[in-house]
């Protein structure tokens, strides 16, 4: 046998007896995040295709949601920093090889695209802003601007939507500390995570039946995505290092087992591609609305889950004083 | 880049904790919180057990992981030292260096919300003392110097006598050294 104990009973807050800093603060950022950037890149992929008459809201409509979703994610992610009077800190430093500090200057860009987005549509998309913008020059020479360029501003929009919505997943696999989340297909996941949540979105949000037709059949294809992913994130792992291998032990027999199979892969992957599935036949038409609340809370339940074990994963595990396998360990040698 | 290194002989070490006391003397580590800790390793099938005492705290790593992956550059190398410290007006509190840190050795400083850690005691080591838990270890278990002078002790003491690191497979380069 082989035992390590503490024996001057350390107990570090948010480290002992196992590492918890970050709760739903972030994994509430990280999927909101993830959403922007799907939204972003729908947005900009049906204007280019111009798909203005038959999807009318994702491509006049829906670049709006972008900002309004991040903000709400980045007050989120603010609520977690402990810090918070020194957060513009993240603006005074630019660390090449810190994949946060990354995420923090792709967000200050998210913004400016955003809105050139959005003005390039608004006209169309929101006709009760047409008062407001007739009312100034600049606000008219700025939309008619951003109408002109719609193309050039698209084209800008999808690879903006693509750092945010990889940098989430990168952000925790570059944690080599952390065996859950060393892993590289972390990335892809998130983003195809993202696409998929934004698809779900404009499917639940649409008036328009040939709209919500045609994101259900994208939200397939990307579910069907996401699932490969996860099936490669969890083979990475498998045949991965001894920390690797223990780690994913959450998740087979451990303590996060039911909430990652029944909750994500069940409720949160199949359950949709199967009422989707159903849909594209032209069946179970009354459990339409279903399906994308699903997958929007699939997409929340794979940021939490994720941060969950990630941060549990360890390379030094010491029973402490608070250890409930140690307490057991007493009470069996007690009795 | 002078590389400090903490070399702890675990043969003559009684995990009596007197560095632990010592660290949060020196440095006023708040209640509840500790920058260094004592582990008991056990090991072997009973009678023919072995106990082994490790006095440990950062390692501050040839590789820090924790400063790599800081985003705002609060945690940063001391004088081109490999001592890691964090720059408290720096810091936002984010806790990606806890995550970063594979020993765990990193903690949030209550209640003002920075980043805390073992600083090698660098106040002290700038005026040629030991770090605070190794000029007070009453079996003198702990050494402290540079590995960059093959004069000093713990050099030498690398030299004769079998050491090891903790999980040298984090890549970390750990500096500090248990003599076994």
């Amino acid at each position: 046998m082989h035992e390590e104990l503490l024996v001057t009973g350390r107990a570090n807050a948010l480290i002992d007896p196992s590492l918890h800093i970050w709760t739903w603060e972030v994994a509430m950022y990280l999927f909101l995040g993830g959403l922007t950037a799907g939204i972003m890149v729908f947005a900009a992929v049906m204007a280019l295709l111009r798909k203005d008459d038959e999807a009318p809201f994702s491509s006049t409509q829906l670049a709006l949601l972008a900002p309004i979703v991040l903000s709400v994610g980045m007050t989120t992610l603010f609520l977690d920093l402990e810090h918070k009077l020194y957060v513009f800190r993240f603006y005074t430093a630019f660390q090449i090889a810190s994949p946060m500090s990354w995420g923090a200057w792709i967000l200050i860009l998210i913004y400016p695209v955003s809105i050139l987005q959005i003005l390039s549509t608004i006209r169309r998309g929101y006709p009760i802003t047409n008062q407001i913008v007739d009312r100034w020059a600049i606000a008219r020479w700025a939309v008619s601007w951003c109408e002109k360029h719609r193309r050039q501003i698209a084209l800008v929009a999808i690879p903006s939507g693509v750092a945010l919505g990889i940098y989430t997943g990168i952000l925790l696999s570059a944690f080599s500390a952390r065996p859950f989340w060393n892993s590289g297909v972390l990335g892809p996941l998130f983003l195809v995570s993202g696409l998929s949540t934004a698809a779900a979105l404009v499917a639940l949000i649409s008036s328009k039946k040939s709209e919500k037709e045609l994101f259900t059949r994208i939200d397939l294809v990307i579910i069907l995505a996401e699932i490969a992913l996860v099936a490669l994130f969890l083979i990475n792992l498998a045949s991965g290092s001894a920390q690797q291998i223990e780690a994913l032990g959450s998740i087979t027999g451990g303590p996060y087992t039911m909430v990652f199979w029944v909750l994500f892969v069940g409720i949160g992957l199949i359950i949709p591609l199967l009422i989707e599935m159903l849909e594209m036949r032209g069946l179970m038409k009354s459990l339409a609305m279903v399906a994308p609340v699903l997958v929007l809370l699939g997409g929340y339940v794979l940021r939490q889950v994720m941060l969950d074990i990630g941060q549990e994963s360890t390379w030094t595990n010491y029973p402490t004083q608070y250890s409930s396998e140690l307490l057991e360990r007493m009470e069996m040698t007690n009795r | 880049m002078t590389r400090f290194a903490m070399v702890i002989d675990t043969r003559t070490c009684i995990g009596c904790g007197d560095c632990v006391v010592a660290c949060k003397t020196e440095n006023k580590v708040p209640e509840g919180l500790n920058r260094d800790w004592v582990v008991e390793a056990t090991s072997g099938t009973y009678p023919d057990l072995t106990t082994e005492f490790r006095s440990e705290r950062c390692n501050h790593c040839s590789n820090p992981t924790c400063v790599t992956l800081c985003p705002t550059g609060a945690s940063h190398l001391w004088n081109d030292t490999n001592i890691v410290l964090v720059d408290a007006d720096k810091c936002t509190g984010c806790k990606a260096c806890i995550a970063a840190c594979p020993y765990d050795a990193r903690l949030v400083m209550h209640p003002d919300g920075y980043i805390d850690k073992c600083t090698f005691c660098h106040h002290r080591v700038e005026k040629g003392l030991d770090p605070a838990c190794v000029s007070s270890c009453p079996t003198k278990c702990m050494y402290f110097g540079s590995l960059d002078d093959p004069g000093s002790e713990v050099s030498k003491l690398l030299k004769t006598r079998k050491y090891k690191v903790l999980a040298p497979e984090t890549g970390n380069e750990p500096n500090v050294y248990y003599l076994i």
